[in-house]
């Protein structure tokens, strides 16, 4: 009876092809107002600080080398808003594409442990073997993500993982880990001195050479993430059905945790382990978006980037003179919200296919 | 897996009846041994070692006033501490994996000891008081927290996954509160403070651990008599333990207060010892080879593991004395990944 098709169904197919095509103008849209959102975050993450300046004083700065503030915006808040800007996008991606790969509502790098591994590898890096150069423990965030990245696979994804069970397993790897780290830092006051800072999640000791150290990596991660819109789109529906489409899971899913390892590592050699991006940004923008990760991919890289230094701005300004680090204020805009979703009744008793949420 | 529990009973004259397991028992009278044994081992060493005998001796009174000022005055309070936060981690981590049915659910990744550590740190950052002030801020903390636990998960906090998570939520909140307070301390302030979260023995004389060991006189007979029967057919699922006419609110209320109260009070005489609370009750049921809670073979379970702990931690490496909560979140976290690797075939975590 499927090979008869009546009028009214070729004409019912026709629709929606036009509604699909509104919908993308919509969504194109939708990511131009997006980015600039993020391009007015960026101009105000150059422009709050210690000493204020103008919108037009910090543009001076940025392009004139004879203006007044170009030493503050070159020196302090140009590196510092590019490093959010990086660890943003690196996040952001980097839970989107574990929600995605886990089918899991639940995965966050920061909240499954992925960043605890990369710093407890950093720590180790530091404090054993005296290595203090980004360029020189950025490799020990790789491998430390990486292995996290995979056990979390192995325990908790897959088939009959429930959310409760993937979270359940990364916080107690993150117990561990942290309690690696602390253990560390008591052996060695001095080196405790400079992590406590590191370990909270902060963008204050941005240096340029770290910008430029970490650029490369965020990028591959970004490109490879965007690449593997399609074939995890396909897996949403299940192993079967993507074979069946021609995506090829096994090949997927390692590009897939080494994109996590890339993004994850790199942001939290960048910056220290800043947990709850990765977790708030995929949902936010799946509202906006829908499940199709093509689109959820790209608004995630331009929107966790944009709360990411609104966060950081907004840390800039409560406490003066003071300020409060960007992982703390994350921490206390994304524990709610993680509690919220958290409290909606249908999320705890079965899996539930992340991108088809 | 597990096989049949063998019961044996003993009836008295006027009707009584008590039935026990008797594998059960024979477990925790080794562990308690075992702890004892373990406990005159720390006490007799350190930079004047003395032999297990002298130190049985000194306790019984019978040794030199120098002895006696080593082992009564310096190294007694020192392991009785240990044993105490030992046995109050084994209980409440019992309690607690029973409640929500999830091996994994101990105190430390529902965020009481996170709770209690932020007390702590608001104590020692913002007052900078003592033992007392630091007690009192670690119960407050660890109430708070889990008040605030409970509250979030809302009614449905029988659900155990939903207490999981929003314990989660909060430990991860607090995680990051915690830090904070830390870099708003000075240096020695910031040094003091982590090793104090990390968890640690050294200097400890009774008056730190007297709250936690009146909670133990009083919480652990309440705990072990009172609820252990409910606890156990609450496992069953609300509705069969309904059935069986237990007061399930009252019930699950009562025990998450006690072992909150027993957490927090531990992390307040030793800061928060981590993975001890998740694994004795694990090791306790797989030597029990019995199902239901196993509160009295945990709370055993948990006062070795400490021990032992805290004696690796001073002999492992060798110049270097080492807190003991280092030692049990290594030794922890090695365990842990192997049971999460086991369980996943289970399927129970």
């Amino acid at each position: 009876m499927s090979l008869m098709k009546s009028p009214q169904a070729v004409a019912g197919a026709a629709v929606p092809r036009t509604a699909v095509r509104a919908r993308s103008g919509m969504r194109a849209a939708g990511l131009l107002g997006a980015l600039a959102l993020l391009l007015a975050v960026l101009v105000l993450s150059l422009a709050v600080g210690a000493r204020p300046l103008s919108v037009g004083q910090a543009w001076n700065g940025l392009l004139h080398e004879d203006s007044a503030s170009y030493t503050v915006v070159h020196q302090m808040r140009l590196p510092r808003t590019l490093l959010g800007l990086l660890a943003g996008v690196a996040l952001g991606l980097a839970g989107a594409v574990m929600q995605a790969l886990t089918r899991n509502p639940l995965a966050d790098p920061g909240l499954l442990g992925v960043n605890a591994g990369a710093s407890a590898a950093v720590v180790s890096a530091i404090s054993f073997l005296g290595i203090s150069s980004f360029a020189g423990f950025v490799w020990f965030a790789f491998a430390g993500a990486g292995v996290v990245a995979v056990l979390l696979y192995a325990v908790g994804g897959g088939r009959g993982a429930t959310p409760a069970r993937l979270a359940l397993a990364g916080s107690a790897l993150n117990a561990a880990l942290y309690s690696y780290v602390s253990a560390v830092q008591l052996l060695d006051t001095a080196s405790l001195d400079r992590m406590r800072f590191w370990t909270v999640g902060s963008l204050a000791a941005a240096q340029p050479s770290t910008v430029v150290r970490v650029a490369p990596f965020v990028l591959a991660g970004l490109a490879l993430a965007l690449l593997l819109a399609r074939p995890l789109n396909a897996m949403a529906m299940g192993e079967d059905a993507a074979r069946a489409l021609g995506a090829r899971p096994a090949r997927a899913r390692i590009a897939a945790i080494a994109a996590v390892t890339l993004l994850s590592g790199a942001a939290t050699a960048a910056c220290g382990p800043i947990i709850f991006v990765g977790l708030m940004v995929p949902h936010l923008v799946r509202a906006l978006t829908g499940p199709d990760l093509r689109w959820l991919l790209p608004y995630c890289a331009v929107l966790a980037p944009a709360l990411m230094l609104g966060a950081d701005v907004l840390g800039r300004v409560l406490v003066r003179p003071s300020e409060l680090q960007v992982g703390i204020v994350m921490v206390v805009l994304g524990g709610p919200v993680f509690l919220y979703f958290v409290r909606r009744p249908r999320l705890a008793r079965r899996p539930r296919g992340g991108a088809a949420a | 897996m597990s096989r049949a529990p063998r019961f044996a009973t003993v009836r008295t004259p006027g009707g009584m009846s008590f039935r026990f397991r008797p594998r059960a028992f024979a477990v925790s009278g080794a562990c308690l041994l075992a702890a004892l044994g373990l406990g005159v081992l720390l006490i007799g060493s350190g930079d004047f070692p003395m032999g297990p005998a002298d130190v049985v001796a000194t306790l019984a009174g019978r040794g030199s006033p120098a002895d006696s000022l080593i082992v009564n005055e310096i190294r007694l309070p020192r392991v009785g501490t240990a044993l105490a936060v030992g046995a109050a981690l084994g209980l409440s981590g019992a309690v607690f994996q029973s409640l929500v049915r999830n091996p994994l659910g101990s105190p430390d990744i529902l965020g009481f000891s996170q709770g209690a550590a932020s007390g702590v740190l608001a104590v020692v950052v913002l007052t900078g008081g003592g033992s007392v002030a630091v007690a009192s801020g670690a119960a407050a903390g660890g109430l708070a927290t889990g008040l605030l636990v409970y509250a979030v998960a809302g009614r449905g906090a029988a659900h155990g996954q939903r207490l999981i998570l929003v314990g989660i939520g909060v430990a991860a909140i607090l995680t990051g509160v915690n830090g904070y307070l830390l870099t708003q301390a000075n240096i020695t302030d910031a040094a003091r403070a982590v090793l104090w979260l990390t968890g640690s023995l050294d200097g400890r004389d009774w008056s730190d651990s007297a709250p936690l060991l009146v909670a133990l006189a009083v919480l652990g007979p309440l705990v072990l008599a009172g609820c252990g029967r409910a606890l156990r057919m609450l496992e069953m699922g609300d509705d069969a333990a309904h059935g069986l006419g237990v007061p399930i609110e009252r019930v699950r209320t009562i025990m998450l207060l006690a072992a909150v109260l027993l957490t927090s009070l531990a992390a307040a005489a030793a800061g928060p010892v981590s993975f001890v609370a998740l694994t004795a009750p694990q090791l306790a049921r797989r030597l029990t080879r019995t199902t239901g809670p196993n509160l009295l073979p945990a709370l055993c379970m948990g006062a070795v593991l400490l021990v032992a702990a805290d004696w690796i931690a001073q002999h492992a490496f060798a110049e270097r004395r080492l807190p003991v909560g280092v030692v049990t979140g290594l030794l922890g976290g090695g365990y842990l990944v192997w049971l999460l690797v086991t369980e996943r075939k289970t399927g129970r975590i």
